[in-house]
């Protein structure tokens, strides 16, 4: 596991997400409620491409037709079956400890901090002046 | 006494005018004969159909399933069974008019109590109720429910309506209380094509779709959030098939798992709601032809609390004395015959 | 902590499903780009009529199905081409998404737009039953070789669709004639048997694809209330018109059709067979136009595609229904672009041999339709 730059906070829109690749593998970034999640951009059920999913609310209902929403927008409905995962977690609504997105932790952090390292970043400029989004992959 | 339970037994009423009329109100005495409304065995089971009764337990006139005597003599001594459940299917359950609907299924209810329960005690039987109208088919639950006799409520498989619909609530939550399972037995009210490719040519055909009716009305109860509510209700489905059950349950539960959105409130998978609310009579049970592939199926259906044994009579389900189908293993011939229906009809108050 | 579930799926990076396996997919969904993009394919009494009336179905909305989906138009969020347009309306997207990305070596369109089986105006119904198969072949078929149309026909207008038939068959390069399972009638009725003289005469197979606006309640007792029952009830209408055609005698009368159930999945095939022989003795006398027993038929004259594939947890369950079916009756589908799509490297989860993988996934299809 390393540290990796791998956006401006900037550059990922409240409700957006960016698709990195970190050592070949494609891993997604969300952004929703100020908060950033990084998961593995793949489904584990046929392997979907999870930043085309809907980000929407965790849903229950006490009962029949009380429909009760939290944490709006961070929850994934992958775009091909609709399955549920949490950003925060990686875990699916059904089968929360057996089905699971792989997910990474991630981290916002001054560009002057990055300055120190250690941390990869090859083909990404850093600047004193912004902040970053890190990922541990 | 060793318990053998079967869980559907058909006796036949004869008529309006003749079985019925001595426990029709005044009134409905009255309309039944001045109007002769009559004539009402359902279109799903004409006596002379070779399904509707095994040639050798038709008596020589009148309608098989007709006598208590008879009844008792083939159903209980001559398949071994120690009690038995008198499931009544008769058109009352598919009149338009409500209230002759709600006066014919009194009419039934008391017609059993009378001359079928209190002649053995062998016998217990399902509430036959007005789904035309669910306040007067509560009013009838609630009649009935000081008589433990009455183990379930009995309804037919093609309604007007799915049975998981709101306003069949009050219902399920009346038979809760009162520990009454709800019995889905095959048969039409004859509001709705029996699937959605429409009206079939043949009554082979249509006795095959009820196996799907009874799969929409478990579809209905599970997804519009009846054993949510309910969680002690059980529902039995009679008389149509088993083997198309660990099918019907992956598709639920896979369906289920990509738009749960829409019914949130189904929060265990459907397969565990099924296991533990659903359960099923074993004749017919349109099983695999080969050992193996009932040892499969079993193991499929994943638990042994959902079969129940019965022997469907007196329709022509099989033929000898055993109604249990062949291959089924040991544990689970144990088990139908005794533990799940003393699970499943609390109310028979019997004890091992 | 992770890993356990990645491994469910394989390896973090996946092999092109084509450089292990060429695929027949009998179920792809072209679309039009938006719905006017039928005009040119119609007359101009026809393209004043859609302009104006549009369609005639069943069923309560104009602009969507009766009970709202899983995902915009029932599609993968993913199929939206870049270029703008429906799902499935971009030729080269679907190649980049699908045809190439999964090895599709041939498919199999299977057209939904603009709903033609249950179009109440016949004549308007023969209008567009003429425009969609011609639009198939001119930009489908044509540019892309490994697309093959099928002839679409409104079954409940006899007449047009054995003229459709005939014209389309003159005309050649259709591999399959397609009616719907919710039709006026079961499908297994004597009106319908004229165009399954024909198919069996120009030894097409049969194609039956779920859906359609029949009239019918998705359930003997009536509408349910959510999506979740009405995709279940495609199964109970295709287990219907299996019964429907076998009791009826349709493979009885044509020996040589044969019939493919696309999208109908197959977990109700074994038990549904299993109920037509439990009782077939007991109303053999009913239908005396049977020589043999159902299983016979279903073994002998029907195929079925295999999305949505069933997912039992235990693989050897799912197994054991494949052999109960026969592994020579399954044909893959993907049903490209649509939300409960099948990916052919995931799809079908229990272990299979080679030559039945590749059966299911390839032979099976190129006998049924001749590729
Ligand atoms: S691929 Fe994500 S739910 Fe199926």
């Amino acid at each position: 596991m390393s540290r990796h730059v791998v956006a401006r906070t900037s550059d990922i829109a409240s409700g957006g997400n960016k698709v990195v690749t970190i050592n070949s593998r494609e891993i997604v970034v969300f952004h929703v409620n100020g908060r950033f999640f990084a998961l593995l951009n793949r489904c584990p059920h046929e392997g979907a491409p999870l930043h085309k999913a809907a980000c929407v609310a965790h849903l229950s209902a006490p009962e029949p037709g009380a429909f009760t929403r939290t944490r709006v927008g961070e929850m994934l409905r992958c775009p091909w079956h609709g399955w549920e995962f949490d950003m925060a977690t990686g875990q699916s609504y059904f089968d929360p400890k057996g089905t699971k997105v792989r997910s990474y932790p991630v981290a916002v952090a001054e560009g002057r901090e990055l300055a120190k390292g250690p941390y990869v970043a090859e083909t990404f400029p850093v600047t004193v002046e912004d902040s970053y989004v890190i990922v541990e992959a | 006494m060793v318990l053998r339970i079967d869980c559907d037994v058909h006796p036949a009423v004869g008529g309006t005018r003749t079985t019925l009329l001595p426990y029709l109100s005044p009134h409905w005495q009255e309309q039944v004969t001045s109007r002769a409304i009559d004539g009402l065995d359902l279109t799903s089971y004409p006596p002379s159909m070779p399904l509707s009764a095994r040639p050798d337990w038709r008596p020589e006139k009148g309608k098989p399933g007709a006598a208590w005597a008879t009844v008792c003599n083939q159903a209980l001594d001559g398949l071994g069974s120690s009690h038995a459940i008198l499931n009544v299917i008769y058109g009352a359950q598919a009149v338009f008019d409500p209230y002759m609907a709600a006066d014919f299924c009194k009419a039934i209810n008391d017609w059993i109590a009378a001359e079928w329960l209190d002649q053995d005690p062998r016998l217990r039987a399902s509430i036959v109720v007005p789904m035309q109208a669910p306040d007067l088919a509560i009013e009838e639950i609630e009649r009935r429910a000081a008589d433990k006799r009455f183990v379930s409520i009995l309804v037919l498989a093609q309604g007007e309506t799915l049975l998981g619909k709101r306003h069949f609530w009050p219902m399920h939550a009346a038979a809760e209380k009162h520990k009454l399972a709800l019995t889905i037995h095959a048969g039409s009210q004859y509001r709705a094509a029996p699937s959605s490719i429409g009206w079939p040519s043949y009554r082979y055909e249509y006795y095959l779709a009820e196996a799907q009716a009874a799969q929409a009305q478990i579809l209905s109860l599970v997804l519009e959030g009846v054993f949510g509510k309910f969680p002690g209700l059980k529902v039995v489905l009679a008389e149509s098939g088993v083997s198309w059950l660990p099918a019907f349950m992956w598709r639920t539960n896979k369906t289920w798992r990509g738009v749960r959105v829409e019914v949130p409130w189904v929060d265990t998978s459907p397969i565990e709601i099924m296991r533990n609310n659903i359960r099923l009579t074993a004749q017919p049970f349109d099983a695999p032809p080969d050992k193996a592939g009932i040892e499969m199926l079993i193991d499929q259906i994943g638990s042994d609390r959902m079969l129940l044994f019965a022997s469907d009579y007196p329709h022509w389900q099989f033929d000898g004395s055993d109604p249990i189908p062949p291959h089924l293993p040991p544990a689970i011939v144990q088990r139908m015959c005794v533990d799940n229906p003393l699970e499943t009809f609390p109310r028979l108050g019997l004890t091992l | 902590m992770n890993d356990a579930v990645l491994e469910k799926t394989g390896s973090e990076t996946i092999a092109p499903a084509g450089a292990r396996l060429k695929v027949i997919d009998c179920d792809i969904h072209p679309s039009l780009p938006n719905r006017n993009a039928i005009l040119p394919f119609l007359s101009k009494r026809w393209q004043e009529h859609f302009l104006a009336y549009g369609d005639h179905l069943r069923t309560p909305f104009l602009g969507t199905t009766p009970y709202p989906r899983s995902s915009p138009l029932i599609a993968r969020r993913d199929a939206w081409p870049p270029t703008g347009g429906n799902p499935g309306s971009d030729l080269d997207f679907m190649r980049l998404q699908h045809l190439d990305a999964n090895g599709i070596e041939f498919g199999i369109l299977q057209v939904l737009d603009l709903f033609l089986f249950s179009q109440q105006n016949l004549e308007f119904g023969a209008a567009i039953q003429r425009a969609i198969n011609e639009w198939q072949l001119e930009c489908w078929s044509k540019p892309e070789p490994r697309l093959k149309a099928s002839i679409l026909v409104g079954q409940d207008d006899v007449p047009s669709a054995i003229a459709e038939i005939e014209r389309c068959a003159k005309v050649g390069g259709y591999v399959q004639i397609n009616v719907c399972p919710r039709a006026n009638e079961p499908l297994g009725r004597r009106r319908y048997w004229p165009i399954y003289e024909r198919a069996q005469e120009l030894d097409l197979p049969l194609g039956i694809h779920v859906g359609g606006y029949g009239g019918h309640a998705p359930t003997a007792s009536g509408h349910p209330s959510y999506y979740n029952e009405e995709h279940h009830s495609n199964a109970h209408s295709m287990a219907s018109q299996l019964t429907s055609f076998v009791i009826e005698g349709v493979p009885e009368r044509f020996p040589r059709l044969k019939f493919v159930f696309i999208e109908g999945g197959y977990g109700w095939v074994p038990a549904t067979t299993w109920r037509m022989d439990q009782h077939f003795e007991r109303f053999r006398s009913e239908v005396p136009h049977l020589k043999r027993k159902p299983s016979e038929y279903v073994r002998q004259n029907f195929w079925f595609t295999t999305q949505p594939s069933e997912e039992p947890d235990n693989a050897g369950h799912l197994r054991a229904l494949i052999e109960w079916i026969g592994v020579d009756r399954l044909l893959f589908s993907s049903d490209y672009p649509h939300w409960d799509f099948d990916d052919p490297r995931f799809a079908i989860r229990t272990p299979l041999t080679d030559s039945e993988r590749t059966k299911i996934f390839n032979d099976n299809a190129r006998r049924v339709y001749k590729l």
